[in-house]
């Protein structure tokens, strides 16, 4: 693992460590603070935001393992989180499951259906296998279209309020709940890289035959990957449903998946920070751009009309711009800053 | 009988519309190695410009089918110069984003300046019909299947017989050896886009003739995706078998089954050749070294 110059590891342990300096645990304090604080200084509309946003980075995440550090391009993101938003509204709704419980078998059951989905990927690469992902999105989406039973042929499943929450103190009782999962998650993400299986799965992305020739066991290391990161997508499409409260295939579409994909393209692919930072850029946007919209809509009634069109081209914008740009994202623009700071007053 | 003629007639119809394309689509991925997701797109900005030559600029439908043409390749050179000649070499998820991207900027520029409503259109092809073996087929369809063939053919002599599309192949072959042998790289990867374009305009003029000028044309590029792996991401013959195929497919399950399972049969079908053969059914077979 790169770290910065001026840092030297006497043992392999200090190596490993996930904080090298004191500024890193420094930096990370501030985090803690602030996330502590976030919920008293924000109002319900903008804590719901946070909320989305937390349940986001959970699935931000997840993709990144499948996409960023296995480099198998997937647009199934949509797709696995239905698996995980009707498996645990349908357990605990009709089945009865405790909520923990609905959501824990959520998690398998989408890891193993993101592992079936997975298969094809021993044997495609690339953009062939994007294609078939592709596919994948689309025949879970029919599936959860149109077999009526899944929602008792109403076409959406209400899930009913978590029985502690309360009305007044909806979104700030979620954020408690949200945060630690989201934190726990990440967490879990970011020491899989340190173990061997989450070695394999960056061999594997960076050269998957010189990979096998290192006795990387490539099959093994592809399906754990899908079920690794459909394990994550699940529980945030899990957690999503109980926040939202009600399960329809239109949350689920390929839009989803591409707004994901963007999410770890501008976060920074390979990157668990870069993830959450993708997740908060791509949530915040489309809400900082009806608020910005709304202020000059007064002046200019164009804007007013055009707000959703013109949400989709600056979504479009984006992507492209990071693309061309700082095709590593906002992940490498964070250190590329740090550094800017460390050395000052030299260049490097 | 009549039902299954009738059905075929629209399938094939369905399949010559997808087999242009789809032909796009392979174009910019022989020449260029680039997924381009906004293929359906393309096909929606090609048939609002029409519109907009046609219908608001009145002119005459000749005539709209030259400013359409311009425009096409005027799309195709702009995208092909601003967005995806700086990602040249860069990973596969990045292209792969950046036409997704672009897809989303394109709709979103249509929406703007035309709204989500349906466009009325007059029709160019004849709608009567005429009676053939008991059934009585749409004019307007076998017309596309017509117009969509000699367009097809005219793309395969091009490949075949002119300078530029030699070089095309060529260039899809081997772009080092190309480069070698005096072709311009860049300007094969212009052609190849703004071809692109002009295929997708004629798709989307068809396809906006037949039904409605409105924002679901779009959703058209994403069923380009099984007709190329059936047909191979980088065979243009095969657009035309797996056009063709995807496009009965759909018609009969959608005619015998259920129009439903007719939205999804088409992945399925992707899938099930993706197991048995990685590269398409005409594709070539890529052997992998370190």
């Amino acid at each position: 693992m790169a770290t910065a110059t001026g840092i030297h590891h006497r043992t392999y342990r200090a190596e490993l460590r996930l904080r090298h300096t004191k500024a890193e645990w420094f930096r990370l304090a501030l985090v803690i603070v602030l996330l502590l604080v976030v919920p008293y200084a924000l109002n319900t509309y903008w804590l719901g935001i946070a909320n989305s946003i937390l349940i986001a980075v959970v699935g931000a995440v997840g993709l990144n393992i499948l996409v960023g550090f296995t480099g198998q391009i997937s647009l199934g993101q949509g797709g696995f989180l239905a698996v995980g938003a009707y498996t645990s509204a349908i357990l605990s709704t009709r089945a009865g499951l405790p909520v923990p419980l609905a959501i824990i078998v959520a998690i398998l059951v989408t890891a193993f259906i993101g592992a079936l989905f997975g298969l094809p990927a021993l044997r495609l690469k690339g953009l062939y296998l994007a294609i078939a992902t592709l596919a994948s999105q689309e025949i879970i989406m029919f599936v959860v279209r149109r077999w009526g039973f899944l929602t008792e042929g109403k076409g959406y499943i209400e899930v009913p309020r978590l029985p502690f929450i309360e009305r007044e103190t909806f979104e700030l009782q979620w954020y408690w709940i949200l945060l630690p999962i989201t934190f726990v998650a990440v967490l879990m993400a970011r020491n899989v890289f340190r173990t061997s299986l989450g070695r394999s799965f960056m061999a594997v992305r960076d050269q998957d035959i010189a990979a096998e020739a290192i006795g990387v066991n490539i099959t093994r290391a592809k399906v754990t990957a899908f079920a690794l990161s459909s394990g994550f997508v699940g529980l945030s499409g899990a957690l999503s449903a109980y926040y939202t409260e009600t399960v329809t295939w239109e949350r689920f579409t390929l839009d989803v998946s591409v707004l994901y994909l963007a999410m770890i393209i501008v976060g920074g692919l390979g990157s668990i920070a870069g993830s959450v930072y993708g997740a908060i850029f791509m949530m915040l946007l489309p809400a900082l751009l009806t608020e910005v919209g709304q202020k000059a809509g007064d002046s200019i009634p164009f804007i007013t009309d055009q707000l959703p069109a013109i949400k989709n081209a600056i979504f479009g914008i984006a992507i492209i711009t990071f693309l061309l740009i700082e095709p590593r994202g906002l992940d490498r623009i964070w250190s590329r800053m740090k550094d800017y700071v460390r050395f000052w007053p030299f260049r490097y | 009988m009549s039902n299954f003629l009738l059905l075929t007639v629209y399938g094939l119809a369905d399949g010559a519309i997808l087999a242009l394309a789809a032909l796009g689509f392979v174009l910019i991925y022989k020449a260029t190695r680039v997924i381009n997701f906004a293929q359906g797109e393309f096909l929606l900005v090609g048939a609002y410009m029409f519109y907009t030559a046609f219908v608001v600029m009145r002119l005459p439908w000749i005539l709209a089918s030259v400013v359409g043409v311009i425009g096409a390749i005027i799309l195709g050179v702009l995208v092909e110069r601003f967005v995806l000649r700086p990602l040249v070499g860069e990973s596969a998820i990045s292209v792969i984003m950046v036409t997704i991207g672009l897809s989303s900027v394109l709709k979103a520029l249509v929406q703007m300046f035309f709204g989500t409503s349906v466009r009325e259109q007059p029709k160019i092809l004849p709608t009567g019909s005429i009676e053939f073996l008991g059934a009585t087929m749409p004019v307007n369809r076998l017309l596309v299947i017509l117009i969509a063939g000699v367009v097809l053919a005219a793309f395969t002599i091009f490949f075949r017989r002119s300078r530029h599309g030699i070089a095309m192949r060529a260039v899809a072959d081997d772009q080092q050896a190309a480069l070698t042998m005096g072709i311009s790289v860049r300007q094969i990867f212009a052609l190849a886009w703004a071809l692109a374009a002009v295929s997708a305009l004629v798709a989307g003029v068809l396809l906006a003739d037949l039904s409605a000028v409105e924002q679901n044309i779009a959703s058209f590029g994403l069923i380009v995706f099984p007709v190329v792996i059936l047909g191979g991401l980088d065979s243009v013959p095969g657009t035309i078998v797996g056009g063709l195929t995807i496009g009965l497919l759909k018609q009969y399950v959608s005619g015998y089954a259920d129009p439903g399972l007719a939205e999804v049969i088409p992945y399925v079908v992707l899938v099930a050749i993706l197991m048995v053969r990685p590269y398409g059914i005409f594709g070539e077979t890529r052997i992998e070294r370190v």
